[in-house]
């Protein structure tokens, strides 16, 4: 996130797209409901009539997949009636013709007719985005999980710039991250791309500089990303893996092809809490601390570092990181720390966003970065006098429809997404939890219910043109005629055997949030 | 700022206009008691009882609801006042259970702490009680209403904090009651069982199943953690008890969420005592996997790595690391894939 959580206290209005705030990150959910009660202007944007698209000023469900229309629309009324902020555009951004001459053909008629919103809506939201001084946009994987996802981002982004709507509190381009420390694995570079802190493995010197702290010859070649892990697996180029803590035949798209590739591995060690689904392929599983059984840090979505604290010994006897340090010893590299208060020490010395965090400074409270000296505050908000890279660059984009869409053989639109009662691949082994919600409900609309014959609590199959799984069905307005939405938390109905396989080219981010499949009732 | 002076129990005190006098009387050190008063939570004036004397007031009004004016002069622990606690006191006690033996709350109850502070053993009205039987129809919340002083504060947080509206004032008189839309159990309510309801409770009434007969509170040793279930980076309090963590319980006071959890913040931890956890390494033999040691797993796995790096190269190997664990582990993966494996490919569900 460019801003902070705290300020959505005080921010006028409140932008969300793609993002299922009060089920996915429940306490940011609530504070935007907060905000909006005390009179601050929510606009929810997502096909499905989420919690918060009720308490909505203005709710735009949109077509699965017309994001990029849907804001490329709301920049051209913007344009048209000369509500951009030219200072911000003409002090902090570049390329602001070509955004303009690619938004002219967006007008509200086209869009309206792309993605199911009224025009009057159009206009009203464009204009009250972009006349309110304070106004925040958030958004996390409706955004992503598109074969446009970057492209999703870069439009959200062009919006904020275009009306100035960034480097102030109370602003910002939000992506809400979804793991507790997707944030922090990025920053400490489990990336195929990146050493810790950003510093890109192809650039020399940094290259030399992690060599000489590490005292080893680095690669200067770019990693594998997670798919063509896998791809690579299947061509029989990739012969061993190391999984810690990831269970990608739960959570990866199109399952069926995680599987084979795992099976065609000549050695797999998973490192797991669990015997997950995963677990099952590997030579050797490794037994895992959980977050009570370890000291170390999490980062959260506002870059916050904050203390992970041991309240009880490790189960299996080993941390997480002890095993990793032992398996590096035996393997003829030495590690020696002592605790995790020195492995953070070390990469701090390495990371300059980190440089000025201490376990120390982080016992009674929490510091968000970029903190680069030790008497450095941290950074509630990024880019107040400029962009990473200078100035922002305006993208011109245009609209790119979904991998897959519904057709004669498969009528329904599939979307998934997370429910409040899980997350991910945990919360199904507890058992308080598992008591109450422990099997799938597909969301389907009444009238296709209707056509289908099927009720609540009825079992339908889904196909696609991936595999196949049986749920159960509710039948519910909060999807739209023609769209059936399912979790993923369950591996009874492995919803990613049938997700598409198209991903973004350049995140090769999966599209979960679009396929088509045909539903059959048992 | 505008400030106000005025005095407390004799003592000069200058606060900015609009502070409460209980707010006022505690920077001055005064503890005012207070059962429906939180500081994340909007003034109510419900309980009574933090009334105060104020010179010139023909009542004792409630400091929580009172702002502070120029020149007051406020007594808290005046006869008057202290006399209208105690009967305050036994009032709330005229219906309700003393089976504080086996309450759940004991130690932790705000009405008990103050029975002992003023000295109130029993009550002198007795009369009719409820006799509600106890709810517990979800796995997460125990709900007594037999011990509810009807404060409010459940209601305020499920309002203010979650925004679910859920409880509310329902009946009249005597039969008033904290309950859901259409007094039904939390179950068929609109119930999303953050807990946040629990963590005001000031007595019985609310209470964790999980550790019903297991733990009293002040067995506890907390210890302050970060939640690893979402990216949002709530805080909250492990509770320990020989060894085991039984409970997790928030304050006010930390940085993202205040003391607001959700459901898999509070009750969805307890995964870490799933029977299903692996507890010791395993090695495939055959279809299935045989126990075995640390060391004896982690020689293999050195023996085969290094084995498939001479044979085929770096680049034959790939790491997942995780979203889901610390910083820490995180930084060591990696560098363990680039420094001892001589390869880039290590990644996570970042993108995912």
């Amino acid at each position: 996130m460019t801003n902070s959580i705290g300020e959505i206290d005080h921010a006028e209005l409140l932008l969300l797209v793609g993002t299922n705030t009060t089920e996915a990150h429940p306490i940011v959910g609530y504070k935007m409901r907060q905000a909006a009660r005390k009179g601050a202007k929510l606009i929810v944007v997502d096909p499905r009539r989420i919690e918060l698209a009720e308490e909505a000023d203005y709710w735009l469900r949109i077509q699965p997949g017309t994001d990029i229309p849907l804001l490329n629309g709301l920049m051209h009324i913007i344009i048209k009636e000369n509500l951009q902020n030219s200072t911000f555009i003409e002090e902090r951004t570049e390329n602001y013709a070509a955004l303009k001459e690619t938004v002219e053909k967006y007008t509200p008629d086209y869009v309206s007719r792309l993605t199911g919103v009224p025009e009057e809506n159009l206009y009203a939201v464009a204009r009250l985005y972009a006349t309110t001084d304070k106004a925040m946009t958030f958004y996390t994987l409706g955004i992503t999980e598109h074969v446009c996802g970057t492209n999703n981002v870069m439009s959200v982004a062009n919006l904020a710039m275009l009306t100035g709507h960034l480097g102030r509190p109370g602003t910002g381009v939000n992506p809400i991250r979804g793991q507790n420390n997707v944030q922090g694995a990025c920053d400490m570079g489990a990336l195929p791309n990146v050493f810790p802190g950003y510093q890109r493995v192809i650039d020399p010197t940094a290259r030399e500089k992690f060599e000489k702290a590490w005292g080893a010859s680095l690669s200067g070649d770019m990693g594998l990303m997670i798919p063509e892990m896998f791809d690579k697996a299947h061509a029989g180029d990739l012969k061993a893996m190391y999984i810690l803590g990831e269970n990608p035949v739960l959570t990866d798209p199109n399952s069926n092809h995680i599987r084979s590739g795992l099976d065609k591995l000549e050695f797999l060690v998973v490192q797991e809490l669990f015997l997950t689904e995963t677990a099952e392929y590997a030579d050797v599983i490794l037994p895992a601390a959980s977050f009570a059984e370890t000291d170390g840090t999490f980062t959260n979505t506002e870059r916050r570092v904050q203390r992970v604290r041991k309240a009880i010994e490790p189960l299996p006897g080993l941390a997480n990181w002890q095993a990793i340090m032992d398996l590096s010893t035996k393997m003829g590299y030495p590690m020696n720390y002592r605790n995790p208060e020195e492995i953070f020490a070390e990469m701090a010395s390495l990371t300059p966003s980190y440089a000025g965090i201490s376990y120390a400074r982080l016992e009674n409270s929490s510091i968000q970065w970029p903190c680069p000296t030790s008497n450095h505050p941290g950074t509630p908000f990024l880019h107040a006098q400029a962009f990473t890279r200078g100035k922002g660059l305006f993208q011109a984009i245009e609209h790119i429809p979904p991998a897959e869409m519904p057709d004669q053989e498969y009528p329904f639109l599939l979307s998934t997404g997370r429910i409040l009662y899980h997350y991910n691949v945990t919360t199904p082994y507890s058992a308080a939890i598992q008591s109450m919600w422990s099997e799938e409900y597909a969301e389907v609309n009444p009238e296709d219910a209707a056509r289908l014959g099927v009720d609540y609590g009825d079992q339908v199959k889904v196909y696609s043109r991936r595999g196949e799984l049986l749920t159960k069905i509710q039948v519910t307005d909060r999807v739209p005629p023609g769209v059936i939405w399912m979790s993923f938390h369950y591996k009874d109905s492995p919803t990613n055997a049938i997700t598409s396989d198209a991903i973004d080219p350049i995140t090769k981010t999966g599209e979960y949030k679009v396929c088509a499949v045909k539903v059959e009732k048992i | 700022m505008e400030t106000v002076k005025l005095t407390i129990n004799g003592m000069a005190v200058e606060v900015p206009a609009g502070t409460t006098v209980l707010n006022a009387a505690e920077q001055a050190g005064i503890n005012i008691p207070r059962l429906c008063h939180e500081p994340d939570l909007s003034p109510l004036g419900a309980c009574r009882l933090c009334v105060v004397e104020i010179e010139g007031m023909r009542n004792l009004p409630a400091s929580c609801v009172t702002a502070v004016s120029p020149n007051m002069l406020v007594h808290t622990h005046s006869p008057a006042v202290v006399e209208a606690r105690q009967t305050i006191l036994e009032l709330l006690l005229a219906n309700h259970p003393q089976d504080c033996l086996t309450c759940e709350k004991m130690g932790n109850c705000k009405l008990a702490s103050y029975c002992y502070e003023y000295g109130v053993k029993q009550s002198a009205f007795p009369g009719d009680r409820h006799n509600y039987p106890v709810e517990d129809s979800n796995p997460f919340i125990v709900r007594d209403m037999n011990k509810c002083i009807l404060c409010g504060k459940c209601v305020r947080a499920c309002a203010e904090i979650t925004g679910k509206n859920n409880l509310d004032y329902a009946y009249r008189g005597f039969n008033s009651k904290v309950t859901t839309f259409y007094d039904v159990p939390f179950v068929e309510s609109d119930c999303v069982f953050c807990g946040n309801c629990v963590s005001v409770c000031p007595t019985g009434a609310l209470t964790e199943k999980r550790i019903q007969g297991k733990a009293r509170h002040f067995e506890f040793t907390k210890v302050k953690t970060t939640c690893p279930f979402c990216g949002t980076g709530c805080n909250f309090d492990l509770n320990v008890k020989d060894g085991k963590v039984m409970a997790v319980t928030t304050g006010p006071d930390n940085a993202v969420n205040g003391r607001a959890l959700c459901i898999k913040g509070r009750f969805g931890w307890d995964f870490i005592y799933s029977d299903r956890r692996l507890t010791t390494p395993l090695i495939k033999r055959g279809d299935g996997f045989v126990q075995a040691s640390w060391d004896e797993a982690l020689d293999l796995i050195a023996t085969r790595l290094q084995g498939i790096k001479d044979k085929y190269g770096g680049d034959s190997f790939a790491a997942l690391s995780s979203a889901r664990c610390t910083n820490e582990e995180n930084y060591l993966l990696q560098k363990f894939t680039k420094v001892v494996m001589g390869t880039n490919n290590v990644d996570h569900c970042a993108r995912t």
